[in-house]
């Protein structure tokens, strides 16, 4: 995957709680067979009506964040389905970073195995940048490395990540190869394992 | 001080340990289904990679699969998933419950069908209602495809502990009150994020009163309280179950499993970092008439009003949540008509839901806006359903009897629910579209689904048995 560090970038202030991944991404493009080629479906029945035209309102198909990169939102964000067609989606489509108060735990997990930087700010810090957001496009810079949100009127929220997925977003890592370096280890465990 | 289940299946299961990093830990059961694992085989075949125990792995076919017209599969992306799966399964040498195979199921009702699942085995699946298996006193948890091929690679994955959290039912269940309506209170109660980040144990009287599969039904819906899983400590109930299955351990060594297997609940004084009670006796027959699976209320009550919540980004909820559902605020749950009914999926599709179900409608008749099928969770209990005739229960009332699969639990196959129109289901998810493009699902359990088929609309199953005996 990627390595990401630095990432500038108007944010798409999604202001929802709870949003699921079939939501993200619907069951009815889960029939491939690749990686790639999911950005095209994310949010698809919040971004088309029934007859595959634009919704304009919905906050992706406003023109002024077209190129974003930073997708915020509230509470609880990436419950539901442990598919991870979502964070494919999401990365296919443009964003490397999601900040939110809380993202669900498999949702969690599957971004940092895909090069996308999830952000927990606190939800009075959430709150605040999706209120700048929603009122004029609103540039920030994450900075991973310092552990950084710098928004564009000169706030900065500090945000705490675990090292070891630190490590592994800002260089990119292939996790297989990292794991196949205990082969040691989990001979050792195999070893003496209980199974029945 | 006493330890907890989920502490000591953990502590078992690390390989290695280092400060700074997650544990790196040992995987028992890999369970594998069409749907999330194309992508994870594609990146072992692109590194040269192999499986590295395939007799830890187990897979079959389900999300995609047809439940009528079989053997046909007329959408071809999905009879492609569908046969890459068979071809990975080959290649990589994993044993295959495929399409027409005599084990072939939902993939949460085979496992401990087949006794795959068993207490104190750490259990992955590229499917988030694999904290169904922790009914056994397992640590089960969903992965995504990356996780998938790094089990598939190393038989191991890095993960941060998770804080542990006891949710008590206390007291006794009333009579008509099932184990989904249990598990709805629960999430209606606490919320959607009361377990994010927790392993759960469920625990109390009237938890260990029930059958493995009502456990089964309180454990998958684990993810919707947001845990990463859930599970409830073993005793004779568990051991009960296990013994005989095809993958079980036989003879003496089926004993030495079961002392081991019971050592494994949690000690009298285990703690927890999070503790939540609820009182069996306040939990009434549930069901959802919102979006989510917090949004549910007992079946006497009536659809919440915005004067309900102080929150504003609650009552924007709500409202967002109506306009979807097509529901008016303060309207009587029993007053909503519905035009299907689904009786299946991982929450709902065993041996004991059928039961239960069949029960309610023998000896009459679906009514006549209503489309109602039937698909039980795996060949095996639809066979066994038939020998007890509940087919021809299900079928004389007006139901269809189907195929096994996840069909209409989320649509990927054709049991689609149309734009607009409400389904009563025994599934676990009422997103938006859950069940098809602008569908509206209402979540409940297999004897109110049942009853709603009979009725046309919502009615509780506990006043509808007496006035129709």
């Amino acid at each position: 995957m990627e390595p990401i560090n630095i990432v500038n970038s108007v944010i798409t202030p999604l202001d929802r709680k709870n949003v699921d991944t079939d939501q993200i991404i619907s069951k009815e493009f889960l029939k491939r067979i690749e990686r790639t080629g999911f950005g095209q479906f994310l949010f698809y029945h919040w971004r088309f009506d029934a007859d595959g035209n634009e919704i304009k309102d919905f906050v992706l198909n406003k023109p002024e964040f077209k190129d974003s990169k930073i997708l915020v939102a509230q509470d609880n964000f990436g419950c539901g389905s442990s598919r991870e067609h979502a964070p494919w989606a999401i990365l296919d489509y443009g964003y490397n970073v999601v900040i939110a108060p809380s993202f669900a735990d498999i949702f969690h997990n599957n971004c940092f195995k895909n090069g996308i930087l999830p952000i927990k700010l606190t939800e009075a810090e959430c709150d605040e940048i999706l209120a700048k957001g929603l009122e004029k496009p609103y540039m920030v810079e994450v900075n991973l490395e310092a552990q950084t949100v710098t928004c564009e009127d000169g706030g900065v929220y500090h945000f705490s990540i675990d090292p070891y997925y630190k490590e592994t977003l800002l260089n990119g890592w292939d996790e297989i190869a990292l794991t196949f370096k205990y082969e040691e280890q989990i001979a050792a465990y195999e070893a003496k394992r209980i199974a029945y | 001080m006493g330890k907890n289940i989920i502490e000591k299946i953990w502590d078992k299961h690390v390989v290695y340990q280092e400060e700074g990093k997650p544990d790196l830990l040992y995987i028992d059961l890999h369970l594998i289904h069409e749907v999330t694992s194309p992508q994870a085989f594609e990146g072992l075949r692109m590194n040269g990679r192999k499986v590295r125990r395939p007799e830890l792995s187990f897979a079959t076919m389900d999300h995609n699969v047809p439940t009528k017209n079989l053997p046909t599969i007329h959408d071809p992306i999905a009879r492609n998933q569908i046969e890459t799966l068979a071809k990975n399964a080959e290649e990589f040498g994993v044993e295959l419950a495929g399409m027409g195979h005599p084990d072939q199921g939902i993939v949460h009702v085979i496992g401990p069908e087949l006794g795959l699942t068993q207490p104190g085995k750490t259990i992955v699946c590229g499917d988030s209602h694999t904290s169904t298996h922790g009914a056994f006193g397992a640590i089960a948890f969903g992965i995504g495809t990356s996780e998938v091929e790094h089990v598939l690679s190393t038989q191991t994955l890095w993960q941060n502990k998770p804080k542990t959290m006891e949710i008590r039912v206390e007291g006794e269940l009333s009579v008509g009150v099932a184990a989904k309506d249990i598990i709805l209170a629960i999430i209606s109660k606490f919320g959607i994020g009361v377990g994010t980040g927790h392993i759960v144990e469920f625990t109390g009287e009237a938890i260990h009163k029930l059958s493995m599969e009502e456990r089964m039904t309180i454990c998958n819906m684990s993810i919707e309280a947001g845990a990463k899983a859930g599970l409830i400590s073993p005793d004779q109930t568990t051991v009960d179950y296990i013994r005989g299955r095809k993958h079980a351990p036989q003879g003496e060594k089926f004993e030495e499993a079961a002392d081991y297997w019971l050592s494994l609940a949690s000690d009298e004084d285990a703690t927890y970092d999070t503790v939540r009670i609820i009182q069996a006796e306040e939990i009434e027959p549930i069901i959802t008439w919102g979006t989510n699976p917090s949004m549910g209320s007992g079946v006497s009550s009536n659809v919440p009003t915005q004067a309900d919540y102080e929150d504003e980004s609650d009552k924007a909820a709500l409202r967002k949540a109506l306009a979807y559902m097509g529901l008016e605020e303060g309207q009587p749950l029993t007053s909503i008509d519905i035009q299907h009914v689904f009786i299946g999926s991982c929450t709902n599709s065993r041996i004991s839901d059928l039961r239960a179900a069949a029960n309610i409608i023998k000896g009459r008749k679906v009514h006549e806006n209503v489309t109602a099928i039937v698909v039980p969770g795996s060949h095996s209990t639809k066979k066994q359903a038939e020998a007890e005739g509940l087919d021809k229960i299900f079928t004389d009332a007006g139901f269809e009897w189907r195929e096994t699969g996840c069909s209409m639990c989320l649509a990927m196959n054709d049991d689609v629910v149309p734009a607009g129109e409400r389904c009563a289901s025994t599934s676990n998810r009422n997103f938006e579209g859950r069940q098809g493009a602008g569908s509206r699902t209402h979540l409940v359990s297999p004897p109110m689904a049942a009853a709603a088929a009979i009725a046309g609309h919502f009615v509780d199953v506990r006043e509808f048995v007496k006035e129709t005996v």
